[in-house]
């Protein structure tokens, strides 16, 4: 089952974490064939919304939600259940400065 | 030939004893709460129909998992049709070889355990968990949990489908946690357990008859969690549980009004309770892997063993709370060490403890830090230090004997 597990962090805990360390956890999860995907989120200020109503596209600029933290990286995970996903959400390293949100993915029904 | 009458006597003596069991080997085999709950009830209704034609089979709890498991996957099948079969196929073929396989005493004690701990699952709320483990575990209809906890039954049916729903899509595993896990797993479900207690235990009026089974099924729970995993922690919390009801009809006066420990009728202490209770804690201990709910428990063996409330051992109890902080350090055991220490030393020695304990602003809004001041006050002769402090523990307090209790003291006082 897949899992997205979406790191949240503090704007000024961004950099709190070195690049490297992360680096090396996706490549240790990635040998362990857990991996999907992991990238690194630029902040929030570069972030666009995207909004279709009525048909009609509506682009603001960054989300609106008035949250301390921001979504900071994501990895997109392969784990054998929740407990299993835990297990690999505790050890991506911006675990100890902000949180990791562990989101099941849903598969498209047909 | 047994009559119809004997027969449903006995499917409903094994629908008490084993409907629970029956289904937590029903989830492992077909992987899905609602489908073993619905599963469940067709076994039950099969063997009304079939056991006063066919004779109660020599295992009725197998017969029951077997018909089950064949009913779901039948009406799945008609669901569904053909497409999904195959995974369902894998999962509800497991056992199909070997019939016994879902019948041993080992594997089918193991799913009661699957079940507790995926109902106590940390990544379900708090009250999830509990609400979970009162319907699955226990049985309780969501009516009789709702009533227990003055929560609207449409409430508590809410809360359970939620958190099934997240068993089934976040994919919470059916098992029990392995060893590494097993510590803070297993905190999870005694945390639960004790809530559940202590829901019970608190109340003490109007509603009361209800709210006293929650205490009870809570002491079932400790004790069948003792019996499938016997930790020294779980032995701990039912020796704790057990020790505390035991006291529970000296508690309350009969007009309802809290009777504090050392004014309680001893002579109403449920002494074999009292008596299992120390035996749990004295194994407990004897572990040497002793945790905050064995040292709790052997606080209350302490208060158990006094004849009267003169005699209790106040030396041991504090160099017990002593051991407490250092396993569980919190403002509350700091507050009842020093509680203990006024009966040790005096009262002046336990006002500085909880003068110091308030002062650093731990606790200034925990009613019970200004009643313990309070009834410190009091016993000095410091009428003026001991009116302001009942003052704001009423204010604080939410429960009404409480609220009786300490606007008692304070006429007492004024007197």
């Amino acid at each position: 089952m897949k899992y997205l597990c979406l790191v949240y962090l503090e704007e000024q805990k961004l950099h709190a974490v070195p690049d490297s360390e992360c680096a090396a956890c996706g490549v240790g999860l990635r040998s362990s064939g857990l991996l999907i995907a992991a990238e690194a989120l630029q902040p929030i200020e570069t972030a666009t919304t995207v909004r279709v109503r009525n048909g009609k596209m509506s682009i603001t600029d960054g989300p609106f939600a008035e949250t301390k933290e921001q979504l900071a990286g994501f990895y997109l995970i392969d784990a054998r259940d929740l407990n299993d996903a835990i297990q690999v959400a505790s050890r991506i390293p911006p675990a100890r400065e902000g949180s990791i949100e562990v989101r099941p993915i849903r598969e498209l029904s047909p | 030939m047994a009559t119809t009458d004997q027969v449903r006597e006995t499917v409903n003596a094994v629908y008490l004893s084993d409907s629970r069991r029956v289904l937590s080997t029903l989830i492992r085999l077909l992987g899905d709460f609602d489908v073993a709950e619905e599963a469940l009830h067709d076994a039950f209704r099969a063997a009304l129909e079939q056991w006063p034609r066919d004779g109660v089979p020599a295992n009725p709890r197998a017969w029951l998992v077997s018909a089950g498991r064949f009913k779901a996957i039948d009406a799945l099948r008609r669901r569904a049709r053909f497409d999904a079969l195959d995974e369902l196929g894998d999962k509800a073929d497991i056992a199909v070889h070997d019939p016994n396989a879902w019948a041993d005493h080992e594997s089918v004690e193991d799913d009661r355990l699957r079940l507790i701990f995926t109902c106590c699952h940390p990544a379900l709320s708090p009250d999830a968990q509990i609400a979970l483990t009162l319907r699955e575990v226990c049985g309780l209809t969501t009516e009789e949990i709702g009533q227990a906890f003055l929560t609207p039954a449409r409430t508590l049916a809410q809360r359970i489908v939620r958190a099934k729903a997240k068993i089934r899509d976040a994919r919470i595993p059916y098992q029990v946690p392995a060893q590494a896990e097993l510590p803070d797993r297993l905190e999870a479900v005694l945390r639960v357990i004790y809530l559940v207690f202590n829901e019970g235990y608190a109340a003490s009026s109007g509603t009361s008859l209800t709210r006293h089974d929650l205490s009870a099924e809570a002491i079932r729970l400790g004790r069948l969690l003792v019996e499938l995993l016997p930790e020294p922690e779980a032995v701990g919390l039912l020796a704790l549980m057990l020790l505390h009801e035991s006291r529970r009809a000296a508690r309350t006066s009969a007009s309802g009004e809290l009777v504090r420990l050392e004014d309680q009728d001893r002579s109403q202490w449920d002494r074999e309770l009292a008596a299992e209770g120390t035996t749990l804690v004295e194994r407990a201990w004897a572990s040497r892997r002793v945790g905050p709910y064995t040292i709790q428990a052997a606080i209350a063996a302490v208060h158990a063993a006094a004849p009267a409330a003169a005699a209790t051992d106040w030396a041991e109890i504090v160099a017990l709370y002593d051991v407490l902080s250092q396993v569980d350090a919190s403002p509350v055991i700091e507050l009842n060490r020093a509680v203990a220490v006024a009966m040790r030393d005096g009262p002046a020695a336990g006002l500085v403890l909880v003068d110091a304990i308030l002062d650093r602003g731990d606790l200034s809004d925990y009613r019970l830090a200004h009643a313990a001041r309070a009834d410190l006050c009091r016993r000095l002769g410091r009428a003026v230090d001991a009116r302001a402090s009942y003052e704001r523990a009423l204010e604080l307090t939410r429960q009404e004997p409480e609220r009786r209790f300490l606007e008692q003291r304070l006429a007492e006082l004024t007197a």
